[in-house]
């Protein structure tokens, strides 16, 4: 056979999550750099604390940048616009009394010029100076009508203006300006400020990052500590919590909750693997002993054939106990979702009452059943069947003789319960909830044939139904309830959550015939 | 009958091999796809035990969907450790007619095969079943033995009309569960047996000769005892 259809075994599993948590551990504590000068910028919260200055420093910037595009533009408009009305009521001047009005206009403005940041200058056609506070006429000059800003020697000191010329129409040449060193001044201060600024973002940047790679660490450390505990083995480890509700204490607390989770997975399947190493083992070792035996011991062909054939039954059930494991993970797998669909539970209570009547009768047990006409679900109607018949199974195998069984199915607006009830020995209160696992066998059950698997699989359908098993005290015997939604929600994917039973101590509704 | 095995593991064919052969069959085997497509494609069988997983780069389903796309209508029994139902919804939808999981008991194969080997054969439609002196009306659903009418419940007559349909064939339980109820799971307590032990009750229990026999370790089997 070159066919590898077996469970995956515990062992994977574990080498499985330790690979994992192993890369968990790696990642956090930042293991094995390759190289210093990169194992600097692989920390996390180094480059969380450049990208921090980086993103300050941007915006600071910006900012900075605009309050000086913006106040600088302000004061520049506003001397253009001075210069703009100068001009225009010069030119006025010009226009109503020619050349001596617009001397003595000029001279008025000069005398009136309180901080000396007017500029006027008017010279004739050959550039020689008529009147103006200023000395000759300036080089770069050279236009008529273009604002122009340009270093100026302003009689004694030297000086930056913003100019315009005008032309006059008897060949003069108007010149208004304003001085504008101070506002030369203010960008100065404000480049200053920036490059302040800069300087200080930078310090508070680098001091911001080593505090918070100290916290990162704090906190880092303990969770890298544990995964690094638990990748060796020591599942027993738990990040240390400070209980202040900060996102460092919430993943811890998510850590915890996994590793809790990942410890009862564990947990589980070891106790699944030990009980397939009981339960298998023991059929294995009688068949194993009796074929010896047979071998060395067998007196006759007939002896020998008849240890085989024993041999071969216990195999058999060796391969039943596999195929009911099997069929438990692929349904707890959720791989059968596909051959759902709407399925009436009446001929098929109906036909397994019929298959289970025969059985019952040769125990004096009568079998008790109602149900309405119609009882829809969507399902899988094979293994709906399967489960009932799992429930009426036990119940017929662990009725006193002479009792009654009852097979009901009842519904609500929202439920579907599907009732199995013997007088048994029952399940105490007690175990319950381990009914469901795989290989309980109740304390009563020890001695009667079973793999153990029976509730375990009619759980799993449950499950895969949205609903769940319920087991019921039938006082006496046992009352299973197969609970059912009668509206499935969105079924998608494989089951996540592990298979639970619900022990409720007495039905929600009523039972039938309590 | 003639028996194509396509089975790679030794062991596993070298029984089935001799089982068949002490059946009183004709076998032909190949431990590969290549070979047993070749085998399949160009000689006629009766019936055909597949393995699912083969080497040789055509596996189980290939061979078969491409026996059936060349209309070979050979009935297909496969044979497989792949136990999910989605594996088995697979091979069946395939065109295989049947589906066996390893580990199984060569009294279920062989039942199987020579179910399937007969079914391929086809009588036609009858409406009316003998064995001996059973007889079976399938239209007025009546039952006679000896020329006494007999009741049965319904699904009492379609258990017998299983079995007189497979009569002279050993017939297992879980063929019986399939065949007559439907159900694919395994009932672990013994629910055919008394069923059948019911019908026993009633068809054989008043005459002289039984009809319906126990096979040891394997099933049952309806059939006029041999005087």
């Amino acid at each position: 056979m070159a066919e590898p259809a077996y469970p995956i075994r515990p062992a994977d599993i574990e080498s499985g999550i330790d690979a994992g948590l192993q890369r968990v551990a790696a990642a956090i504590a930042n293991e094995a750099p390759q190289k210093p000068r990169r194992a600097f910028l692989r920390s996390a919260s180094i480059r969380f604390a450049l990208l921090y200055g980086l993103v300050f420093g941007v915006s600071t910037i910006l900012l900075a940048g605009s309050v000086r595009y913006s106040t600088l533009g302000i004061l520049s408009r506003q001397t253009e616009s001075a210069i703009r009305n100068d001009g225009a009521s010069l030119l006025h001047s010009y226009q109503s009394g020619g050349i001596p009005e617009l001397i003595l206009s000029l001279g008025n403005r000069i005398h009136e010029n309180p901080d000396d940041s007017a500029i006027y200058l008017l010279v004739d056609p050959l550039g020689n100076r008529i009147v103006g506070n200023m000395s000759s006429w300036p080089a770069g000059v050279t236009e008529d009508n273009i604002f122009y800003k340009i270093p100026i020697k302003h009689f004694t000191r030297r000086s930056t203006a913003e100019m315009r010329a005008y032309g006059l129409p008897n060949g003069d040449q108007l010149l208004i300006g304003r001085d504008i060193k101070m506002q030369e001044g203010l960008q100065i201060i404000l480049r200053d400020a920036m490059f302040w600024a800069l300087g200080a973002m930078i310090g508070l940047g680098v001091i911001g990052a080593v505090v918070i790679r100290s916290v990162f660490n704090r906190s880092l450390a303990d969770i890298a500590a544990t995964t690094k505990a638990i990748a060796r083995g020591d599942l027993s480890q738990r990040v240390r919590r400070d209980m202040s509700g900060d996102e460092f204490d919430i993943m811890a607390e998510t850590i915890n909750d996994m590793l809790d989770r990942i410890a009862r997975l564990m947990d589980g399947v070891r106790q699944v693997s030990n009980a397939i190493a009981h339960d298998l083992r023991t059929p294995i070792t009688r068949a194993r002993t009796r074929l010896e035996f047979a071998a060395s011991h067998a007196a006759s062909a007939d002896e020998l054939r008849a240890a085989v054939e024993r041999a071969t039954g216990e195999l058999d059930g060796v391969v039943r106990v596999f195929e009911a494991l099997l069929r438990i993970s692929e349904i707890e797998a959720g791989a059968r979702r596909s051959a759902f669909g709407p399925v009436d539970l009446n001929p098929v209570l109906t036909d397994l009452a019929e298959f289970y009547e025969p059985m019952a009768d040769t125990r004096g047990i009568k079998l008790d059943t109602s149900w309405p006409t119609e009882v829809k679900v969507i399902g899988d109607r094979d293994m709906l069947q399967q489960a009932i018949a799992n429930l009426l199974d036990n119940a017929i195998k662990f009725a006193p003789e002479h009792s009654t069984v009852r097979l009901a199915a009842r519904l609500d607006n929202e439920v579907i319960e599907v009732h199995v009830a013997d007088n048994g020995p029952g399940i105490p209160q007690k175990d319950r909830t381990r009914a469901t696992e795989r290989f309980y066998r109740a304390e009563a059950a020890r001695n009667t044939p079973g793999t153990g698997l029976g509730l375990a699989l009619v759980a799993a359908i449950a499950q895969l139904h949205q609903g769940r098993l319920r087991l019921d005290d039938n006082r006496p015997g046992l009352r299973a309830v197969i609970v059912l939604p009668r509206n499935l929600t969105k079924m998608q994917g494989p089951i996540r959550n592990p298979l639970r039973l619900t022990a409720a101590p007495e039905s929600t509704l009523a039972g039938p015939g309590s | 009958m003639r028996i194509l095995l396509v089975e790679d593991d030794k062991d596993v064919a070298g029984f089935v091999v001799k089982g068949l052969r002490e059946a009183g069959h004709t076998v032909e085997h190949a431990d590969n796809g290549r070979d047993g497509l070749f085998l399949a494609a160009s000689e006629n069988f009766d019936a055909i035990i597949l393995d699912r997983m083969l080497p040789g780069g055509i596996d189980g389903l290939r061979l078969l969907e491409t026996l059936r796309a060349q209309d070979n209508a050979t009935p297909v029994l496969f044979l497989s450790a792949l136990t999910q139902v989605d594996d088995r919804v697979k091979g069946l939808k395939a065109g295989g007619d049947d589906y066996l999981t390893k580990p199984f008991a060569f009294a279920e194969l062989l039942a199987r095969v020579e179910a399937l080997a007969r079914r391929g054969k086809g009588e036609g439609p009858s409406t009316r079943l003998v064995v001996g002196d059973l007889e079976m009306d399938l239209l007025s659903r009546g039952v006679k033995r000896a020329g006494q009418k007999i009741d049965l419940q319904p699904r009492e007559f379609r258990l017998l009309e299983f079995l007189m349909r497979h009569a002279g064939q050993v017939v297992t339980r879980t063929m019986l569960l399939e065949g007559v109820w439907d159900y694919h799971f395994d009932p672990q307590t013994n629910v055919i047996d008394v069923h059948v032990s019911r019908l026993r009750q009633k068809i054989d229990k008043p005459f002289p000769t039984p009809l319906l026999h126990t096979v040891r370790n394997a099933g049952y089997m309806l059939r006029v005892e041999e005087p």
